[in-house]
């Protein structure tokens, strides 16, 4: 199988030679196969987001390579490597545009990594489709194509940039604790959509979660990451046995402390 | 003077006769206040840079038509100019990082020296209707409404196919949400200049008409352009919602922004004609778009605010005192 995400002995430094110096990535190296959902965990501050951002290109790493699908993506900012990417945000308001309509975000993302010119923003057909896809959702939202998106609930805003990120089948897909925001009932919802879309298009998967149990049931692989590095990378039939007994004791071994997050244990 | 004798002197016939002249001037701050919509409201950036692109605008117009250009090819070449300039403020902000509100100040402060350059060194020129064909004039009020209204027509219907391609929705987007928007792919910085050099382009076309409106240009002509374009856009705003709320479309809300021209035009002239003293013209604006600008935030203040929470937690107590 294809390797589709390769991070590569990626480092980076946050404020460097500064009294707020953050080593937030250390030589890090990660391969992500084709269809590989990856979840990660760790404490605050462990560097979860960090490797994400950095695998979105939010900013550029100071030292490694990342590779998405074979194609060298390093000097890259996001918004040129977007076309091979699809991301969904923690904040539900981050990952649409308030003052747009349903269908207007969701063709934005249908142009995602293509030329912008004076076509069309939304054509009829496109309005058609999205129908469609929203059906899927099953929240009623098929009904309301002209609608703001301001005016939807978290969880219907979360959901609707889920299906934004996954409407053109991306190479990666980055999920940041997106359903962290949400409440219970909800965040399940969001989690079940995540599962159902990942394994229809078979999508290689990042999912950032701060919940050991999601950590575990979710996913073919799960890495935890602590203090800029990855401590643990557990696949394969070990993963399905895998219960939170199992990594914190791993955890322990591994960084020769105590997990120390309450939330990760309760969640 | 008694307050009798004061209103004695008012001349309704007169304020009625001010008027439609009101009206052409007033159409032509509405096309200048649609370059401020894109900015302040699309952008989310208030550009200072319109104070001079107006005046540019109306520079470049005038001396083109001295030189013998035909008036709606002489606008073209204002709406070019008033273009390059937006992309300066642009650059200045997005590739040297300098913030938009100061990038737009700094494009002004240089465009005085280059307005003053462009109008051969002389704080104003006049072009002649009666020995140059001009597009618009004071002196023919009924065709310059006309004409005025018809430019604002087409250009309200460009914006509106503009802003609905592909390129419109990432500049409406980038304006919205640019985290959203460069995780879609949209080039942001990109989207910023653009959108300043649309707006400049527009605002410095709005000079240039009326430059020839009132048959000559002026240094100062566009001196508070960006407050006066804030007014306008408020003023449409709000009459727009009032009158059609919901069903408020784009094109709408474009076509209410040049009516909020028109209608602090009007104001304008009645202030003018009570004989209030026209010196305070400025601080009366001013006033009237701070309020407008802070009405949104003190409703939101009276709903959530500590002096409420305090009064709330007063009642609560006095309640568990009464039971």
């Amino acid at each position: 199988m294809a390797v589709m995400l390769a991070l590569e002995h990626i480092s980076k430094t946050f404020n460097p030679g500064t009294i707020n110096e953050k080593r937030a990535l250390i030589d890090i190296t990660l391969r992500m196969e084709e269809g590989d959902f990856v979840t990660v965990i760790g404490g605050n501050g462990a560097g979860k987001s960090t490797l994400l951002n950095a695998a979105a290109g939010v900013w550029p790493i100071d030292t490694g390579r990342i590779l998405i699908d074979g194609r060298d993506v390093t000097g890259l900012p996001d918004y040129q490597r977007a076309g091979l990417i699809g991301r969904v945000f923690q904040d539900p308001r981050t990952g649409t545009a308030a003052t747009m309509q349903i269908d207007e975000n969701m063709a934005l993302a249908a142009r995602r990594g293509k030329r912008r010119g004076l076509g069309w923003g939304v054509t009829a057909a496109e309005r058609d489709q999205y129908k469609e896809k929203l059906k899927l959702l099953d929240l009623g939202l098929e009904d309301r194509l002209t609608v703001k998106v301001g005016l939807l609930s978290g969880g219907q805003r979360q959901a609707l940039t889920l299906l934004m990120a996954t409407l053109q089948n991306p190479k990666v897909l980055l999920l940041d604790e997106h359903t962290a925001a949400l409440d219970p009932k909800t965040a399940q919802k969001v989690l079940d959509a995540t599962e159902r879309v990942v394994s229809r298009d078979n999508l290689t998967t990042l999912m950032i979660t701060h919940n050991m149990k999601d950590a575990i049931a979710h996913g073919n692989r799960l890495i935890m990451m602590n203090e800029g590095r990855i401590i643990l990378d557990i696949g394969g039939e070990e993963k399905k046995k895998l219960t939170v007994e199992d990594l914190l004791r791993k955890f322990s071994v591994a960084s020769g402390e105590e997990f120390a997050s309450d939330e990760a244990l309760l969640g | 003077m008694g307050i009798a004798s004061y209103f004695a002197s008012l001349n309704p016939a007169g304020l009625l006769g001010r008027f439609p002249a009101g009206i052409a001037q007033g159409i032509i701050w509405g096309i200048m206040a649609l370059g401020v919509y894109i900015t302040f409201r699309l952008l989310d950036i208030a550009d200072l840079t319109v104070d001079g692109s107006f005046t540019t605008g109306g520079a470049v117009t005038v001396m083109l038509i001295l030189a013998g250009w035909n008036p709606w090819l002489a606008i073209l070449a204002a709406l070019l100019a008033g273009i390059l300039a937006g992309m300066v403020t642009g650059i200045l902000h997005t590739a040297l990082g300098i913030p938009a509100i100061l990038a737009g100040i700094l494009t002004q402060f240089a465009l005085y020296s280059i307005n003053l350059a462009i109008m051969g060194m002389k704080a104003n020129q006049a072009v002649s209707v009666d020995k140059y064909y001009l597009s618009i004039t004071s002196r023919n009020v009924p065709a310059a409404i006309l004409i005025g209204g018809l430019t604002a027509a087409v250009i309200i219907g460009l914006l509106y196919w503009y802003f609905g391609t592909e390129q419109g929705s990432a500049l409406r987007a980038t304006g919205c949400n640019p985290v959203m928007s460069r995780a879609q792919g949209i080039n942001i910085n990109v989207m910023k200049v653009l959108g300043l050099a649309l707006s400049n382009g527009l605002v410095a076309l709005a000079g240039g008409l009326m430059a020839q409106f009132q048959g000559f240009s002026d240094i100062n002509m566009g001196r508070g352009s960006i407050v006066i374009g804030l007014a306008a856009v408020i003023i449409g705003e709000v009459i727009g919602e009032a009158t059609l709320g919901k069903h408020l479309n784009f094109a709408g809300r474009l076509a209410f922004v040049v009516l909020g021209g028109v209608i602090y035009y009007m104001v304008v002239i009645l202030v003018l004609w009570l004989k209030l003293d026209s010196n305070m013209l400025k601080l009366f604006t001013a006033i009237i778009v701070a309020v407008f600008l802070a009405v949104p935030n003190l409703k939101a203040h009276a709903r959530n605010s500590f002096g409420r929470a305090a009064r709330n937690a007063a009642a609560g107590t006095s309640d568990k005192e009464a039971e």
